[in-house]
């Protein structure tokens, strides 16, 4: 069953949330950034090659304007691939983790794999982000020495950043899976 | 709990027949390791399962039947598996069916004994999740945490579930050893099943490296008894011995290449590996070195370096005396103290009048010793370097007394400054006369640049030591080895039917491979990095290009 409905993120752009429910105990979300803007690549490109054109006009060593454009073209394929998010997903599985997935413009993948048995709890955390105050999702680690305590807090969908709508759709049915499966657990 | 049968996916299409593997309880996931096929002798079944526990300390066991017919299964057959459950008793038993050709699985679990709870179904949800066996095997899981109490057999539920599945495959090996063409009493499906995976020029090398490394481990050992022998802790050898970075790094080498070559084998995982990385250094400092010796040896370059350096040498004295004579007037139009001024330029002047007639003394035997030195270049890329660094030292001795002496009344005036800074900033504005003289040394450049230069030639040589390159090597050629974790991928899904996730390894980013991996270095490395590197230049804080007492033994 798979459904899409968009929300905003705290900047106010667009982002598609397309969720999947293979079964009562498995879930992906998958929340889609919104892609570059060819307006700002535009600013950035004729931002640098007037800059080198300038210096340029003072130094007369052509060597500047290649290296400009040797400057554009890596800077541009870095960002691809180690900055710019196009998608965030995130898949439970009941009985057996969380896995969080982030897919890069270039297409690369990092995945993250949680074990169901390290984590306590998905709560809706705030935040003070630059100068505003911002909900996230994260997952609390369990302490493997203190059993009440918490080892670690893993924010999701950190690219990203939607709205409190959206958060709260993911938190509600992640509790589902949560209490379903802490149901099953405690019976033999 | 949902039951979780780890799948091989070799095993896929194999034919019907019984899931051998293992059951994890605490976890609630069955790891199937072959598929043993139809006609067999439960008796011999029952002796092999027990033969390959005693062996690998696996509680291998039936864990229930497998079905790749052409349509529905028969009723025949369907009562046939079900009395097979009657033969090999385990809890649950497992039932997976598949049809020839077709996508979806049906699977299903029953537990023969009345559950105890009310209201427990009696038969279990099965999620299926296929794996590579022969990756899975081969990998090593780099967890995050490791826990301090854990033993090797055991396996609590606090590990984890994947921990429990890497652990179990690896164990199982001796489960593999059997394939199709052996004519044993039972017929297995499993990775290596299509014949046993071996390599000629690796089971050579293993049959060579026996003696090689008998006969090698007594030279070396010849070796350090030699260089360890009474002659050598005695003053002055030892001084030399401890300052020179060239007897550092060759010790370095001697201990690395006895740990190479030493005839006992490696106990676990961490120990291969650190040989490995050891060899990979070895190996690419040599050949680094020998491109280095051919290099300088071709088109007499050694002879074109020596009669450039007399004049270089000489050339630098003028400059500094040039320098000395400037600062001894009114340098940029400063007023300077006088009587100070001479003092330090006429010891300085001294200092370099000693050094050029050292050089001169020297010069006709420089040719040869650039040729000896040249030929270290075969022991490794470092042993070069580090000679390097030591001729250099010696050669700029001198400039390094003029840093010294820079340096110390640098800080000292830096310190002045600042307990004084506070007092400006106080109650009292007081102007006081500074004294530039001493400020100025630090603004030449030669001697920043000496220092610098023997300050990355530390770094470079500490780079090549240290760098694990046989884990880098195998990082970015078979990924699947190191491994930090898993990643799942849901398989096309139907309604109804069992859910199925593939899993893949997840490999481990390059900057933990080399944190986890790291050779150990000689001690200078965590007090030489790069940032304490131009700290010190800035403070005036003294910079020794040799080893000092305190630095740690490794």
């Amino acid at each position: 069953m798979e459904d899409e409905r968009s929300f905003s993120d705290i900047c106010g752009g667009r982002l598609a949330l397309q969720r999947r429910y293979y079964s009562p105990s498995c879930r992906e979300f998958c929340l889609s950034c919104p892609r570059l803007s060819l307006r700002s690549l535009t600013a950035v490109t004729c931002t640098v090659w007037l800059a080198a054109y300038g210096l340029f006009t003072l130094c007369e060593n052509s060597m500047i304007l290649s290296a400009a454009i040797f400057i554009t073209l890596l800077g541009l394929l870095g960002y691809l691939h180690f900055v710019k998010i196009d998608q965030e997903t995130l898949l439970i599985i009941d009985s057996l983790g969380i896995q969080m997935t982030s897919s890069y413009a270039s297409g690369k993948e990092s995945t993250t794999f949680i074990e169901m048995g390290k984590v306590k709890d998905i709560v809706i955390n705030e935040a003070i982000y630059m100068q505003k105050v911002i909900y996230y999702l994260c997952i609390l680690l369990k302490d493997p020495v203190e059993p009440h305590g918490i080892s670690q807090v893993v924010p999701v969908f950190q690219s990203a950043k939607p709205r409190l709508d959206c958060l709260i759709e993911v938190y509600r049915s992640c509790q589902e899976i949560l209490a379903h499966q802490k149901a099953t657990s405690t019976s033999p | 709990m949902v039951l979780k049968a780890f799948f091989p996916t070799c095993c896929v299409s194999a034919d019907s027949g019984l899931l051998v593997g293992r059951w994890v309880p605490e976890q609630s996931s069955a790891v199937v390791l072959a598929v043993l096929h139809f006609p067999f002798i439960p008796i011999q079944v029952k002796q092999l399962l027990a033969q390959v526990r005693q062996a690998s300390q696996v509680g291998v066991a039936v864990l229930g039947t497998w079905c790749h017919c052409r349509q529905e299964p028969e009723e025949s057959l369907g009562r046939f598996l079900e009395s097979l459950g009657a033969v090999f008793p385990h809890e649950p038993w497992l039932r997976l069916c598949r049809e020839r050709g077709g996508t979806f699985w049906s699977c299903e679990a029953t537990r023969r004994q009345a559950p105890t709870a009310p209201g427990a179904p009696g038969e279990d949800q099965v999620m299926l999740i296929f794996y590579d066996q022969r990756q899975v095997l081969l990998s090593q899981l780099h967890l995050p945490t490791v826990l301090p109490d854990r033993q090797a057999g055991a396996t609590t539920a606090s590990t984890g579930v994947l921990a429990a599945v890497f652990d179990t495959v690896a164990r199982s090996e001796v489960l593999f050893r059997s394939d199709r063409f052996d004519e044993g009493p039972v017929r297995l499906s499993h990775w290596q099943s299509e014949g046993v995976e071996a390599s000629i020029l690796a089971e050579l090398a293993r049959r060579a490296s026996g003696p090689i490394c008998l006969l090698l481990a007594s030279l070396l050992s010849l070796v350090s008894a030699v260089s360890a022998c009474r002659v050598f802790k005695l003053w002055p050898l030892s001084f030399l011995g401890s300052k020179l970075s060239t007897c550092e790094q060759l010790r370095h080498r001697l201990e690395h290449l006895t740990l190479i070559f030493s005839t006992r084998k490696a106990e676990n995982p961490a120990q291969l590996t650190r040989k490995a990385n050891t060899v990979a250094s070895v190996l690419l400092d040599v050949a680094l070195g020998l491109m280095l010796l051919s290099w300088l040896h071709g088109r007499s370059r050694i002879g074109h370096l020596a009669d450039a350096l007399v004049p270089v040498a000489d050339h630098v004295a003028e400059e500094l005396q040039h320098l000395l004579q400037w600062l001894m007037g009114a340098p940029a139009g400063l007023k300077m103290n006088r009587a100070l001024d001479q003092v330090l330029g006429r010891f300085f002047l001294y200092h370099i009048h000693l050094w050029i007639s050292y050089i001169h003394l020297m010069s006709p035997f420089v040719e040869h010793i650039l040729w000896h030195v040249g030929l270290s270049a075969c022991l490794g890329l470092t042993v070069a370097l580090s000679l390097l660094s030591d001729i250099i030292a010696l050669l700029t001795f001198h400039i390094y007394c003029f840093y010294v002496y820079g340096a110390r009344l640098y800080c000292l005036k830096i310190h002045g400054l600042s307990s004084l800074w506070r007092l400006f900033r106080g109650k009292k504005w007081n102007v006081l006369r500074q004294r530039v003289d001493s400020c100025s040394y630090d603004l030449d450049q030669l001697r920043l640049l000496v220092v610098a230069v023997q300050g990355l030639i530390h770094l470079l040589v500490d780079l090549i030591n240290s760098l694990p390159l046989y884990s880098l090597g195998l990082r970015l050629c078979r990924p699947y080895r190191l491994a930090a974790g898993v990643k799942f991928r849901v398989l096309q899904h139907e309604a109804g039917r069992p859910l199925r996730l593939l899993m893949q390894i997840n490999p481990l980013p390059y900057s933990r491979v080399v944190h986890t991996y790291r050779l150990p270095s000689c001690g200078c490395h965590p007090k030489h990095s790069w940032g304490a590197l131009c700290r010190k230049l800035f403070l005036g804080e003294l910079i020794y290009p040799w080893r000092q007492r305190g630095d740690k033994q490794d």
